[in-house]
């Protein structure tokens, strides 16, 4: 292994100098394609450089960095495709992914739903790269880290726990049809619980955006302590349907949820909860509060997300739920051709339209309630009516008549996007989530509901 | 479990909006490469020249991992391959202790340069984190083993499996489920990992793994022919293993195929449970993952001491001296081992991922919490339960990561609850019961960040009256209180009826990392559990 051959690569690309350029993408895909004999040629190249700090029980605890490169090459005669991927990028491991890819494209069964590659598409642009979160340090992390630690080791009853990684990142998809597509951007997400040392209380917060400058890790960590130390000895009140203020972490968790079946082959299959009875779909019908309305776009300033999908058709602005109305589902490019639709791709963001509605007032307005921090653990019950189970986490209050009065023991729910939206009565602000627990780039607002339904109570804190 | 950061980059905004995953498109098999096996010479002096590099620049502790994965996942949809995805990767990691602090990095460049960069990267991380440390990190004594290899032992291995045979099987087994009336969809899949390994470690460790991973799967669904209702069934009785291709011919799909679309129909007209208690009858190919998520995580002595708290949670099973040798988790009957050893296990391997030969151990005796799921750096911190015992402090050799690029830490091993002494059967508890539910396969599962509290659903449900089967159920899901569920055990199968299940991806860690893992147990009975109806409308 010591004596690699000469790479593809220019010398400048060595893994410690950062992500592939579109230049570089570029001209590696035309000499990777140089080498096929096949039909048609698509390539996918990924590079990645992270960096992580983690840190528990008021201590340091494991921390590191990774580079990686990653190349997709798939070779097509007709109907016939076969793919072969690997992060050798030598130029003796090209030639053999492409002559390899070619020989079992041979073989493979004809694919009855093969699609022709795309040809140049056009992308709205995107800036999600930031050179202050690109050029970012161990030492940088372990300073930000100590915005938690500091105070949790002063106030001598609190453990901070929490997790700060930071990186970049870049896609680039080519063929020999005139694609090509390439997005780079940058990551960097803080997210922090605070326990108290009886354990008896927990609070969670977090932060995430591609410009490093722009996270407030001393507002994380404030609003971290702030709530474990609020959340101390709850109580145990009944399980049973209460209206419910959920922060925007926890609407995520449960709105993102919609999107896993919301692809338009499931339900013409007659498998998805937007299936009519006696068939068709629910395109057009209202099936949520006429204030709800979500979105994909790359554009988004809260969003920013890659503007292609992972075909390398191009996404826009979509809309998937208007003022209550679920105004369309989503077609890959071989089920729109099937059904005579419009191929969509599939959006990777998604934000759902704010309110003006404070936290504050809507507490205010509350009478009797629950303030819920975050979810956890969020499985499907019943793929029918999209009903999940999971439970509240790190923050969880009684509200009375218009003050959050006690921390209460975390509740099991069993609740659907669907039910919850038909039951809106307030909506705040949106804000960009930090990672909910499928991820993804997600913008939500807090929002107050009545009836959600807690089915049991959790002792865990 | 959710997706870390860290795969969203690599990803570069994978699917959001959770509209199906990211499109990898399908991928047949990686040609075999030309390099030398890990064994040879050439990675002991990489490995060494990163060992070197770590000391020279201040490490007293270091290792470093050199592996190859492949994986390959085909996948077919009623008479369509829809994937053949095989894909490989191959790097090194490099972790080091510097004065108490962890530093960590990895890159797939394996040339000598790289190591060193690698290496003077990693004591650069610890470095940063040593000046915000208060407790430095000490590790438990381990024989080092110079020259080790290990082998899962498979009949078959499965990247020398033609790919036609895996997809003619896969097609076969499709059509036989269709072939059941009312039987609309199907899929099936085939997942296989072959991961070669070297661990050298800075006290004298150099040892050499090959891991084999293996699971055959299937879903039918059965659509009412109004469209008011749609059930599917998973072929869960069939695990994911630590064996080669020989575990998918065992596993006869298209025998079974048609079994499985039959009870998918046969789901659509079942009763729809009364809400109550009940006693149920846990078979084994569902059991295995309540044991998974209400023994085996909270049993985890990282996250019992808060190091998880912020992601995968912490334990009810905490602190340890308040539970080591007092905490009644279950009745007399109950027996939970850990283990690296048994045969096909996902977790068995020679040593972990820090050179500790795995023992066998129970963490539950008798009922009573015995002890938890270590590494060298966390057995210490139960130096006094170990001196009380009159052993050694020494990690249990539960170390792993899931690959080079990320950092070992304590996983779970095989945690498997032991047969009774007594030899009955699954029928025989079912006989002796009066009125209960009895539930195969794993479905829906949700417990909180403490272990408390958790829902599991299934895949078939059958009602128990007077000792016996008096029909199938449906909508049903159960909730729990992990010490008084277990403690409502009251009849657990014998040796004869003992079926280890098991995952690929048990989530954990930040950046979040899968552990492959089984846990064997025998059915058993659970007195006047809770049982709610899923079904709900609106």
């Amino acid at each position: 292994m010591s004596s690699r051959p000469h790479r593809l690569l220019s010398p400048e690309m060595a893994p410690d100098a950062g992500i592939v350029s579109p230049d570089d993408a570029q001209a590696l895909f035309a000499r990777v394609a140089k080498l096929s004999k096949a039909d048609t040629i698509e390539m996918q190249l990924n590079s990645n450089h992270t960096g992580n700090t983690r840190f528990a029980a008021n201590q340091m605890s494991t921390s590191g960095s990774v580079t990686d490169m990653q190349l997709a090459v798939q070779s097509s005669y007709g109907a016939k495709h076969a793919v072969v991927v690997t992060n050798d990028l030598t130029d003796d491991s090209l030639a053999r992914a492409v002559s390899e890819s070619e020989a079992l494209a041979k073989l493979a069964p004809d694919d009855p739903e093969a699609m022709p590659p795309l040809g140049a598409q056009t992308y709205v642009p995107v800036n999600a790269y930031f050179d202050s979160t690109a050029q970012l340090t161990p030492a940088d992390r372990a300073k930000a880290a100590i915005t938690a630690l500091a105070p949790a080791r002063s106030a001598g009853d609190l453990l901070a726990a929490g997790f700060i990684i930071t990186g970049e990142s870049s896609v680039a998809l080519g063929n020999t049809k005139g694609l090509f597509a390439y997005h780079r951007a940058t990551s960097a997400n803080y997210q922090l619980t605070v326990r108290t040392a009886d354990g008896t209380g927990s609070g969670w917060a977090a932060a995430d955006h591609p410009d490093w400058t722009q996270l407030d890790f001393r507002n994380v960590s404030d609003r971290a302590i702030d709530k474990a130390k609020m959340s101390r000895n709850p109580v145990a009140i009944e399980p049973g349907r209460y209206t419910v203020i959920l922060e925007p972490q926890a609407v995520g968790d449960i709105v993102q949820l919609l999107g896993n079946y919301s692809d338009a082959r499931s339900t013409d299959e007659g498998r998805s909860p937007f299936v009519k009875t006696g068939g068709g779909n629910k395109v057009g019908e209202k099936i949520v509060d006429d204030r709800v309305t979500i979105i994909a776009d790359p554009q988004d300033p809260q969003l920013m997300s890659q503007p292609f999908d992972g075909d390398g058709l191009a996404l826009n602005r979509q809309l998937f739920i208007e003022n209550g109305v679920l105004k369309q589902l989503f077609y890959t490019r071989f089920w729109a051709k099937k059904q005579g639709k419009v191929a969509t791709g599939q959006p990777a963001s998604i934000k759902m339209m704010g309110g003006t509605t404070s936290l504050d007032d809507m507490i205010k307005s509350t009478p009797r309630g629950v303030l819920v921090t975050r979810l956890w653990y969020l499985r499907e019950v019943d793929p029918r009516t999209i009903l999940y189970t999971g439970l509240t986490r790190d923050g969880t209050f009684l509200i009375e008549n218009g003050k959050l009065t006690k921390a209460v023991r975390n509740f099991r729910f069993n609740e659907s996007p669907l039910f919850m939206l038909n039951n809106l009565e307030m909506l705040g602000p949106s804000v960009r989530l930090a990672g909910t627990e499928q991820g993804g780039d997600i913008v939500m607002p807090s929002i107050k509901v009545k009836d959600f339904n807690f089915t049991s109570l959790s002792e865990a804190v | 479990m959710a997706h870390s950061r860290r795969e969203f980059l690599q990803l570069s905004s994978a699917a959001a909006l959770g509209l199906a995953a990211y499109r990898i498109p399908p991928y047949y098999r990686i040609p075999e490469r030309d390099a030398p096996p890990l064994n040879d010479p050439k990675f002991k002096e990489l490995a060494m020249r990163a060992l070197d590099a770590a000391k020279s620049a201040g490490a007293e502790y270091s290792d470093v991992r050199i592996s190859q994965n492949r994986n390959q996942a085909i996948q077919a949809r009623e008479h369509r391959v829809q994937a053949l995805n095989d894909s490989e990767t191959f790097g090194f990691g490099v972790r080091v202790l510097v004065r108490g602090a962890w530093g960590f990095a990895a890159s797939r460049d394996l040339s000598p340069d790289e190591m060193v960069r690698v290496a003077r990267q990693a004591v650069a991380q610890a470095e940063a984190n040593r000046a915000v440390l208060e407790r430095p990190v000490v590790l438990a004594p381990v024989t080092p083993t110079a020259n080790g290899t290990w082998r899962i032992p498979v009949e078959s291995d499965p990247f020398d499996v033609p790919v036609e045979e895996k997809v003619a099987l896969l097609l076969d087994a499709n059509a036989a489920a269709l072939n059941v009336k009312g039987a609309k969809f199907v899929t099936s899949a085939m997942f296989f990992l072959r991961e070669e390994k070297t661990l050298a470690t800075s006290d004298g460790t150099y040892v050499v793994q090959t891991i084999f991973r293996a699971q055959p799967r299937m879903n039918v669904t059965a659509v009412a022919p109004d469209f008011s209702d749609f059930q599917s069934i998973q072929s869960n009785d069939i695990a994911p293993r630590g064996l080669g291709y020989e575990h998918v011919r065992d596993s006869k799909l298209v025998e079974n195929a048609t079994r499985w679309a039959t009870e998918a129909v046969e789901k659509l007209s079942a009763k729809s449970v009364e809400v109550g208690r009940y006693d149920l009858v846990l078979h084994p190919t569902h059991l295995w993952l309540t044991v998974h998520e209400s023994i085996a995580h909270p049993t985890e002595l990282d996250r019992a001491m808060g190091y998880e708290a912020n992601y995968a949670g912490t334990s009810f099973v905490s602190p340890p001296e308040k539970m080591l040798g007092k905490f009644r988790y279950g009745p007399d009957i109950m027996n939970i081992q850990g283990d690296r050893v048994q045969q096909g296990s996902l977790s068995a391997c020679g040593w972990d991922d820090e050179g500790v030969v795995p023992e066998t151990f129970l963490i539950i005796k008798k009922g009573i919490v015995n002890d938890y799921q270590t590494t060298r750096e966390q057995a210490p911190w139960l130096d006094w339960w170990y001196k009380k015992q009159g052993k050694g402090t020494h990690s249990h050799g539960c170390s792993y990561s899931q690959s080079w690029e990320d950092i070992q830490f304590q996983r779970m091993p095989n945690v498997s609850l032991l047969p009774g002494e007594k030899e009955q059967s699954y029928e025989d508890i079912i006989a002796a019961t009066d009125r209960g539910i009895a539930i195969m396969g794993d479905g829906s599962f949700s417990i909180d960040q403490q272990r408390y509290n958790a829902q599991f659903g299934g895949q078939l449900f059958y009602e128990i009256k007077g000792g016996k089967i008096v029909g199938m159920l449906k909508d049903v899901a159960y909730q729990m209180r992990t010490p008084d569920f277990w403690n409502s055990m009251d009849m657990i199968g014998g040796k004869k009826s003992y079926f280890m299940g098991g995952a690929f991806n048990d989530g954990k860690g930040q950046p979040s990392q899968s552990n492959a893992v089984s846990h064997g147990c025998v059915p058993s009975r659970f007195r006047n559990i809770n049982v709610i109806n899923t079904g709900r409308k609106a």
